[in-house]
């Protein structure tokens, strides 16, 4: 079964997909805005702003390190540059780049990870950015965004072009199902409540958001009636929204596709540990690297599945 | 262009250079801490940079988005960028005593974010030319007439990501932009040459689409003469290599205290008297 198929979703872009196409139709709008490229735009797909906006573009070869640096000039020039690449380089490559010619200079960058978690497969584990989000968010003043399908990744390119500072936006390379249609608000800090629920919360981003729907539909089976929470923002993070969560169902599940280390769940725990302590779990591929192999078998294997959050939430029950 | 660049003449330039020198032993002899030696190979290409007809700004609208920019991407040598810009009216001469100090704008590496007039926040080594280039491609795109200079360090030749700008560079032919490349012959712990030797410069540099001088970077004339050059290449960036003697100006006072290299450290105030009585 497919992920989001239990809870009635239909399985739809991949986010990195919803980007690149919302890029190109936002290029228009946004004279500002350029793309700067190591080499993998048609992974990424900054290709299609590239192809429409030539002159807009700068592919400066397989060199994250000056990638980024050029972007943070830019910057400094009064563009809004797009930096892209796969998660794992941008971060874990060009961090000190990102640190010195973006986030501490405030500059306002774009940046952009693709092939973010391990549902990437195949590929294996060099390629997998599993660490992207906790270095993100260890540098003042960056906004860390994780949208979790279509709708809501076009609307969060938009809204990270609007907003004025570093951003970082990580995205998937499969298909994911469609959770948001039209009508969905999105607001860089605000997250949204995509299920109603009172016994317990479930925080997701990304990939994990569907399977957490799928997780608080199997739980309404059992008479657990589960509140999700689409945490697209992992910082600035939405306290409010956390520590009523804690107050109103008095346990939290936090799942993700990242390490346990410096993630979402960390952020959570930080927001609950200082306000409304509740029983916590998390779900997250650990402390381990991945290995190559399908996305569904990988999933599986390291835990990220529906099922995965249900036992967690069974384990926040009985404390 | 409605941004001016200031013009000296080459009598008041070499007297310029003498008081941005006097001003480097002042402040990190204040601060009591600092890269003295570091900054003072650099004076003459500054000196000419903010003096000598180059640099268009204006101290008094520090964010013209017309203006040049110097990019230090040898951060640690910032004293000699604090003692160009009092002496061009970003703030007193005064005020460069309260280098390194809690609470002062001027830090011990660059911070555009607290002191205008500073054009890249550097000191992790091998990042200015590629914030250089990238602020030459933002201005070329915008059609601005204005141009870029960033000087590294010949140590920071070390880090790959000065090879990797250099080569994009020149991919996009930014002829905008002026690498400057102060080559004092020492590093941290050493010779250059004996740390990793990445020599000969212009000869390392020219294939990847630049166009390359080499001078003796302490010498105004010559300073003055690689500039105009530079600024006269259409069709390519620019690279000058400006081999300089570190501590340039107070040689003698290194030499008594037995240290060439004095890296990251200040003039004892006794030395500092000596220093200061050499620039005159």
């Amino acid at each position: 079964m497919q992920i989001g198929e239990a809870s009635g979703l239909k399985i739809g872009q991949a986010t990195r997909d919803a980007f690149g196409r919302a890029l190109e139709a936002l290029g228009a709008n946004y004279p500002e805005v350029v793309v700067v490229d190591g080499d993998v735009g048609n992974s990424t797909r900054t290709e299609w702003f590239a192809k429409a906006f030539p002159d807009r573009a700068f592919n400066v070869g397989i060199a994250e390190s000056n990638m980024v640096s050029v972007a943070g000039g830019l910057a400094a020039a009064g563009k809004t540059p797009v930096v892209a690449s796969f998660a794992c380089f941008l971060l874990c490559n060009a961090f000190d780049q990102i640190r010195m010619s973006v986030a501490f200079p405030g500059l306002n960058v774009k940046l952009v990870g693709s092939h973010a978690g391990i549902s990437i497969g195949e590929d294996g584990p060099s390629q997998m950015g599993i660490e992207d989000v906790g270095l993100a968010c260890s540098m003042p003043g960056v906004s860390v965004i994780v949208p979790a399908d279509a709708v809501s990744t076009r609307l969060a390119t938009e809204a990270m072009l609007k907003h004025n500072g570093p951003t970082y936006l990580r995205l998937g390379r499969p298909d994911v199902a469609e959770i948001y249609d039209d009508n969905c608000k999105f607001e860089i800090g605000k997250s949204i409540r995509v299920r109603e629920g009172g016994d317990v919360t479930i925080i997701a981003n990304g990939l994990m958001l569907a399977v957490a729907l799928d997780a608080a539909t199997q739980l309404e089976k059992d008479g657990v009636s589960a509140r999700v929470i689409d945490m697209h923002t992992v910082k600035p993070l939405d306290e409010d929204a956390i520590v009523e969560a804690a107050r109103e169902t008095g346990g939290i599940v936090v799942a993700e596709e990242h390490l346990a280390a410096g993630g979402l769940g960390s952020a959570v725990a930080t927001v609950t540990s200082q306000t409304t302590p509740v029983p916590m779990e998390f779900v997250n591929v650990g402390d381990v690297y991945a290995e190559s192999g399908d996305a569904a078998g990988l999933l599986e294997k390291y835990g990220l599945t529906s099922q995965a959050i249900v036992e967690a939430v069974q384990r926040v029950k009985q404390r | 262009m409605a941004v001016q660049a200031t013009k000296l003449g080459i009598d008041e330039l070499k007297e310029m250079a003498t008081r941005l020198r006097r001003h480097i032993v002042n402040m990190t002899t204040a601060a009591g801490s600092g890269h003295p030696s570091s900054s003072m190979s650099a004076v003459e290409v500054v000196t000419a940079l903010y003096f000598g007809g180059f640099l268009r700004i204006d101290s008094q609208n520090p964010t013209d988005p017309d203006r040049d920019r110097f990019v230090l991407s040898k951060g640690h040598a910032v004293p000699v960028l604090y003692a160009a810009m009092a002496e061009s009216g970003y703030f007193s001469v005064e005020e460069t005593l309260t280098l390194r100090k809690l609470g002062s704008p001027l830090e011990g590496h660059p911070n555009m974010r607290r002191l205008a007039g500073i054009e890249a926040s550097t000191g992790s080594l091998g990042q200015g030319l590629s914030i250089g280039l990238g602020q030459a491609l933002g201005q070329r795109l915008d059609g601005r007439d204005s141009r870029v200079f960033v000087m590294t360090g010949d140590g920071e030749m070390g880090e790959g990501q000065v090879w990797e700008a250099l080569a994009a560079a020149g991919k996009y032919r930014t002829a905008n932009l002026t690498l400057i490349v102060d080559q004092n012959g020492y590093q941290q712990t050493g010779a250059a040459k004996d740390v990793l030797d990445q020599t000969p410069f212009a000869e390392r540099i020219a294939p990847f689409g630049w166009h390359t001088q080499t001078i003796n970077g302490n010498d105004m004339e010559e300073v003055l003469a690689a500039l105009e050059t530079a600024t006269g290449v259409t069709d390519r960036p620019t690279a000058i290599v400006s081999e300089t003697k570190k501590g340039f100006g107070i040689l003698p006072v290194m030499e008594e205290a037995g240290d060439m290299n004095f890296h990251g450290k200040p003039l004892s105030p006794e030395l500092a008297e000596k220093a200061l009585k050499l620039l005159v």
